[in-house]
């Protein structure tokens, strides 16, 4: 105590600023661990429904996704309006699920492949006919993981 | 051995803050820190090519709702709103043999789903979070009751106990396309 006591009547010396740029590298790196670039860019657009008994997705190394829903304005000339599947970059149809998941299983490890989950992230105004499609290829693809994606509120 | 040599200026490391700052704020912007969410669920495996005879089950223990492609709901052979689901659902579970026409236990409760081709989306995730949520308060209560804890609170081997008492037993038949506007 007597230590800093003694300073307090002296004048005051600035603060020094070198160690400023090792506060902010900090920062820094744990904004660059932490940040997640998005990956796909969409050519559907998705409102998820929205729902109350939610859990988080863990773990998002090992989550696929499968996008549903009508395409974007600038794709609807050439795409029309009905609903559509995107999978990673591109439009796909039905039969290219099970491709899809095989490639995305053959790039984890081995161990990893049970606890691999598939998000689909859907529109709203979707119909279920197109949605029981994915699921049966889903199974068929022994994916059996799914999660319907949803937003956190009440109707 | 550069300072032995001429003792070299040192670099002025003033500007490495406005640097580590700039790149700082890139990450801050780019970053998403938000959690994807949603209900989980789990697919039942393709049916294999020798099939046993499934077991029989008791109608019931059966919870029958259906959905049509005007997303109207019929439960157990009457027509009910969205928001009565859940306590319909609640009751039906927990009737413990009580009503005969009901039930027989939690544990062989079995809630039938079948919808549309039609159907949209939106009404197929209300329906599944009305289930889910007769289920998640269903298992509150039995924590509570059981060990003073909410459900989220317990430990694994008490939740796996609760989950036991109230299995979750939703299946989903193939869906009709009746209503033909998919």
């Amino acid at each position: 105590m007597s230590k800093f006591r003694k300073n307090g009547k002296e004048e005051m010396k600035a603060i020094s600023t070198a160690s400023l740029p090792d506060i902010v590298f900090m920062l820094l790196f744990f904004f660059m661990v932490t940040t997640v670039m998005r990956e796909t860019t969409l050519f559907v657009s998705v409102t998820t429904p929205k729902a109350t008994e939610i859990k988080k997705l863990q773990k998002k190394s090992l989550v696929s996704y499968i996008y549903i829903g009508s395409p974007i304005k600038r794709m609807q000339a050439s795409y029309g309006t009905a609903a559509r599947i995107q999978l990673n970059d591109a439009f796909a149809s039905v039969d290219e699920i099970q491709e899809f998941i095989a490639s995305e299983q053959e790039a984890r490890d081995e161990k990893e492949i049970p606890y691999m989950t598939t998000s689909i992230k859907a529109d709203e105004t979707a119909k279920m006919g197109i949605i029981t499609d994915v699921k049966q290829e889903l199974r068929k693809a022994k994916s059996l993981k799914i999660n319907y994606s949803t937003r956190k509120g009440t109707y | 051995m550069a300072s032995k040599r001429r003792g070299l200026p040192e670099i002025n490391a003033g500007s490495m803050a406005d640097i580590a700052f700039l790149l700082l704020i890139f990450f801050l912007v780019t970053t998403t820190m938000d959690q994807d969410t949603g209900i989980a669920r789990k697919l039942p495996p393709m049916p294999e090519e020798e099939q046993e005879k499934p077991p029989e089950i008791k109608a019931k223990n059966i919870y029958v709702v259906l959905i049509n492609s005007n997303n109207e709901l019929l439960v157990e052979g009457e027509w009910a709103e969205i928001s009565q689901l859940k306590d319909g659902a609640k009751k039906f579970i927990n009737n413990n043999g009580v009503d005969p026409a009901s039930s027989d236990s939690p544990a062989k409760a079995i809630i039938s789903l079948q919808n549309d081709r039609g159907t949209e989306y939106v009404t197929y995730i209300r329906v599944q979070n009305e289930l889910a949520a007769a289920y998640n308060e269903l298992r509150n209560d039995a924590s509570l009751n059981k060990f003073g804890q909410r459900f989220t609170d317990l430990n694994k081997q008490q939740q796996k106990e609760i989950k036991k008492m109230y299995p979750q037993k939703i299946s989903e038949a193939e869906p009709k396309n009746i209503g033909g506007n998919e």
